[in-house]
């Protein structure tokens, strides 16, 4: 038995062990307790790196930084006295503020320890008028930021707009460079670019007290991180351009794509109707937001990538192209307007060689240019043979960047269509179609859709007689060239370069003397052609493709104007009106430019009252 | 002059050399704890508690000359009377004392604040030993263990009514010295069962308690049996002890069934708050869990080898209410990690074990007492103290012996102990005596 004086020394000795092992486990075992330390003493304070400008490829500031303020709150922290006069000082209603700090609460990843946001993007003359009294408010703090300004007010589309980060993009992310309340880049060059236009955010620790006062720098900053920068970026977009063409397009629907040919760089991205960048940035973003896309026009919509249309008469340039490839029709091909074959056309001096059919745009000639692609008796069966030269002529149209997704710099674009045989086979069965049967595709109608992008491309293959290069909107990062060999390679179509004269000839005469003749500018010699969409919903399509000048091209265009009728009468106007104020810098044709400011092909097409954006 | 000289050599300097380690590294570690690094503080600076501390140091030394120059047949020979005069401090504390924290407890002398409650730990520590070290009592007698739980209970009831629950609780302590002459042991396992079963009732459900009581008792029984089966005790003999186990058992689910009982009826709303917050701190975190939270917090951030001085951010910056007194544990577990805890603890064991030892070879029985009584209220504050900490028990405003600041609880420990030193050191002359 156990002296008691023993027992008493044993007892002590067990409660001495006791505590040291408990210790054990809090301070080496559990790591818990070191993080909560930090929790209590650091506060993390962000700092956002300025977002990359973007100029245009003159010089001009296309998209600056804007100042703003978060407010930020550490709920555990927050005492407040007067909710009114809370209230008061920040320039909110008590509802708000009461809906405010629900809200805060309920968001994914909320804890009273955090520094969550409450207030977001406060204008810096808001801001001045809280921060005088924000040191009154325990657990508030402030965080700065920037937003996107647009000194213009133009080109939205192109330049896109960002946001905070969603939960799946944030779930999604592989770097894990993103973070909860991050902006990142949402549609347009923005997003595109979002790698070089972000930077990188940096951060510094602050050490506190129970009371939240600060108590300097942790570890003497060894640990914070500088925000670095993002990249500027160098738009191929001429401002001047692009806005003459917004003025232009003003009350159209519709898009212009203008490109340089022997870069592939575009020069103006008009989708109208169009918005306010600056509608898209700051507090009323999302209200904004919403407005926009009540519009039945669907202003948001990019047009000149993703509406897919027939492209009509100006498609017959890329048939003489083909045909010649394919060995049934040369320059000297002469054809009839006999319209008991079956297309309708318009009066116009017939018959004609290749030269004639595209500068009268003649219908029956491309029925028969289309018929021997189409069924060059190459198999006895008439269906075979169809399927036969559909395969060679498809094959072309492809080479012109047709029916594919091209790899522009901007997100969301869409292939149009070039039906593949399968799809006439499935519709037709197989075997069950030949020319007669598909026979609308000669005049660009029927199955085929090509959007805005791919019609202007091939204005700019026509230029370089031959080629593109992939379209895109920015030519420098940082000022230095881009190298993305997708945006930088030449891709040669099918057709041969000599095949190209006749055709370039041909154009020229649709402005010198044939469809668009009335749009002639002297001085300056286009090539272009009219093509007129049929549009079984309204009004036709009025489609304008041109390049000029004729030799060493320095601007590849096309307009397509929906329900604007015939090509000539709007789009026409608008393509030499644009090509006259970026080659000759000037409008040497006032009365055209106030005739197409005077048309207005949207307002009986409103099918709801206008939305009404709040500025910021 | 002869009896300095003796009491220089006679003294026992281990103990003392403890004793001035706990003081210094209190001092050191309420500078630490009330350190503000943005102001150049001096230690020194009487304006914050490491200066005041020095001043309690000083007058704690000149208390300790005072008792060397005091004969040591005072203590014996006055201690009713010691006894008397605190336990009247006590009762007038009591009506005309200051209120401190919900506490009235504090007795203020022009502007010094004494809390008596801490001096009547000593004054019973004394009666108590005078009482059992007259010559021809015996512990054994009913009358003896009447007396000897009055003079305990007087005191812890004055304490009581002034609202310092956590000094009552420090009374316990005495029952360690009872135990050491003669009380029966039961009184202490049945405090420890209880304890541990209070305890294990809030953190597991009463089923798996009864499950474990019932397997205890049970291999116990089982046990008895077989060496019934063996025939190497009678059987008369072995059913007694399978009586008691069974009683035991019944008496164990008892207690399991009263903890809710006694938390939902008996205790006070802040002491129920105490005891559920230290089992479920998330329960509280703004309120009574705060504080052992921030505690725990601090120590773990320590880690092993702690932040070093002044370095600890959650002492720095005031994350823990009360740092320099109650929880002054939380500096040295933060700036000095693990080992710097633990070398601290194994001082205050190896600290408590010497005390134990010195009273141990004492011949007069009075010293022994007062000497475990000494050993045992240090015991009890340095167990209740860290365990709060450390969260393994709930928050009673008790200080750490020596090094918490506050100069009531210097003086009455330095009293304390160095009154069982001077006793100490005349040991042999008390053998002839």
């Amino acid at each position: 038995m156990l002296e008691r004086k023993s027992i008493i020394q044993l007892i002590i000795i067990a409660i001495g062990l006791v505590f040291v092992v408990r210790l054990f486990f809090i301070q080496a075992v559990d790591n818990k307790y070191k993080d909560e330390a930090q929790q209590n003493v650091l506060r993390k304070v962000v700092e956002y790196p300025y977002r990359g400008l973007i100029h245009d490829r003159k010089g001009k500031l296309m998209v600056y930084n804007v100042p703003v303020f978060d407010v930020m709150v550490i709920m555990r922290e927050v005492r407040m006295k007067d909710t009114a006069t809370f209230c008061k000082d920040f320039g909110i209603t008590e509802e708000e503020f009461k809906s405010t700090i629900a809200k805060v609460k309920t968001d994914k990843g909320y804890s009273s320890k955090k520094t969550v946001p409450f207030l977001k993007q406060i204008s810096v003359e808001d801001f001045a008028k809280i921060e005088d009294n924000l040191y009154k408010y325990p657990g508030f703090y402030v965080q700065a930021r920037t937003i996107r300004g647009y000194p213009q007010s133009s080109a939205g589309h192109l330049l896109g707009y960002i946001g905070e980060i969603n939960k799946k993009r944030l779930e999604k992310q592989k770097d894990s460079y993103y973070e909860q309340g991050d902006y990142i880049g949402i549609s347009g060059i923005e997003q595109s670019y979002e790698p070089y236009l972000r930077g990188r955010r940096g951060s510094k620790y602050i050490m506190r007290d129970v009371h939240g006062v600060e108590k300097g720098s942790y570890m003497n900053g060894a640990v914070d991180t500088v925000s670095i920068p993002g990249q500027n970026l160098t738009s191929t977009i001429d401002l001047a351009l692009q806005q003459y063409g917004e003025k232009l397009m003003g009350k159209m629907i519709g898009s212009v794509v203008a490109i340089e040919p022997s870069t592939g760089e575009i020069l103006a991205f008009i989708s109208s109707p169009y918005y306010d960048p600056n509608l898209m940035t700051g507090r009323a973003f999302s209200k904004n937001y919403t407005e926009l896309e009540k519009d039945t026009l669907k202003p948001l919509f990019n047009r000149p990538l993703m509406a897919m249309y027939p492209p009509g008469s100006i498609f017959k340039v890329a048939q003489a192209l083909v045909g010649q490839q394919l060995g049934v029709l040369n320059a000297n091909s002469t054809y009839p307007c006999n319209q008991s074959w079956g297309p309708k056309c318009h009066a116009h001096p017939s018959p004609n060689n290749l030269e004639g059919s595209i500068q009268w745009s003649c219908n029956p000639y491309y029925y028969m240019v289309f018929r021997n692609i189409i069924q060059q008796e190459q198999n006895p069966n008439k269906y075979i043979d169809s399927e036969m030269g559909y395969n060679q002529w498809r094959t072309l149209m492809l080479s012109f960047g047709f029916g594919s997704k091209m790899d522009v710099d901007l997100p969301n674009i869409k292939p149009g269509l070039i039906p593949s045989t399968n799809f006439y086979d499935k519709w037709y069965g197989n075997h069950r179609w030949k020319h007669s049967t598909i026979r609308s595709l000669d005049i660009g109608q029927g199955e085929i859709l090509i959007v805005p992008i791919q019609m202007a491309n091939m204005a700019a293959i026509i230029a370089n007689r031959g080629y593109y290069i992939t379209p895109h909107f920015i030519k420098e990062i940082d000022n230095r060239p881009i190298t993305d060999p997708k945006l930088t390679n030449k891709h040669k179509t099918g057709v041969d370069e000599k095949y190209f004269q006749v055709v370039v000839n041909g154009m020229e005469k649709v402005v010198i003397g044939g469809t668009a003749s009335w749009t002639k500018i002297k001085g300056t010699d286009i090539c272009g052609k009219t093509g007129t969409v049929q549009n079984p919903h309204g009004n036709d399509h009025s489609v304008f493709m041109a390049f000029a000048p004729k030799n060493n091209p320095k601007i590849a265009i096309c307009a397509f104007i929906e329900n604007a009728g015939f090509g000539a009468m709007t789009a026409a106007p608008i393509v030499t009106l644009m090509i006259d104020k970026y080659l000759n810098d000037t409008t040497s044709r006032k009365p055209m430019e106030d005739y197409v400011l005077k048309k207005d092909f949207v307002s009986k097409y409103r099918k709801a009252p206008v939305p009404t954006p709040v500025a910021q | 002059m002869r009896n300095d000289d003796k009491i220089s050599k006679n003294i026992d300097w281990i103990t003392v050399g403890f004793y001035c380690f706990f003081v210094l590294a209190g001092w050191l570690n309420i500078f630490a704890a009330v350190y503000n690094p943005e102001v150049s503080q001096n230690i020194f600076d009487f304006s914050i508690n490491s200066g005041k501390q020095l001043l309690w140091i000083g007058t704690s030394v000149m208390i300790i000359i005072l008792i060397s120059a005091i004969d040591y047949k005072f203590y014996s020979s006055f201690s009713y009377l010691i006894y008397g005069i605190i336990i009247f401090v006590c009762l007038i504390t009591i009506f005309l004392g200051t209120e401190v924290k919900g506490s009235k407890s504090w007795f203020e002398i022009g502007s010094l604040r004494v809390q008596p409650a801490e001096f009547a730990k000593f004054a019973t520590a004394l009666a108590l030993a005078t009482f059992l070290g007259r010559i021809g009592v015996r512990f054994e007698r009913t009358q003896t263990k009447l007396v000897c739980f009055a003079i305990l209970l007087l005191p812890a009831l004055l304490i009581l009514l002034q609202n310092e629950t956590g000094t009552v609780l420090v009374f316990s302590a005495f029952i360690l010295v009872l135990y050491r002459e003669g009380l029966t042991p039961w009184v202490l396992i049945l405090g420890i069962v209880a304890i541990a079963l209070f305890v294990l009732t809030l953190i597991i459900s009463q089923e798996t308690i009864f499950i474990i009581i019932a397997a205890v008792s049970g291999i116990i029984v089982l046990y008895h049996l077989v060496s019934l089966r063996r025939r190497i005790t009678r059987f008369s003999h072995v059913m007694t002890k399978v009586g008691i186990t069974i009683g035991a058992a019944v008496l164990c689910i008892g207690v399991v069934y009263s903890v809710n009982f006694v938390l939902n009826n008996v205790l006070q709303p802040h002491q129920r708050k105490r005891i559920e917050v230290l089992i479920n701190p998330e329960l509280d975190l703004k309120g009574q869990a705060y504080q052992v939270t921030q505690s725990k917090i601090a120590i773990g951030s320590g880690e092993l080898f702690g932040k070093g001085f002044l370095q600890g951010t959650q002492t720095k910056f005031d994350f823990v209410p009360d740092q320099s007194t109650d929880f002054i544990f939380c500096t040295i577990g933060e700036e000095y990690g693990w080992f710097g805890a633990t070398f601290l603890i194994l001082m205050y064991v190896l600290f408590l074990l010497r005390i134990i030892f010195l009273a141990e070879r004492q011949k007069e029985r009075f010293t022994r007492i007062y000497g475990y009584s000494v050993a045992s209220i240090i015991f009890v504050h340095f167990a209740i103290n860290i365990g709060m900490t450390i969260g393994i028990f709930p928050v009673i405003g008790i200080p750490l012996p020596f090094i918490s600041y506050g100069g009531s609880s210097l003086w009455s420990f330095t009293i304390l102990l160095f009154v069982f030193l001077k006793l100490d050191a005349h040991r042999r002359q008390i053998l002839s005596h």
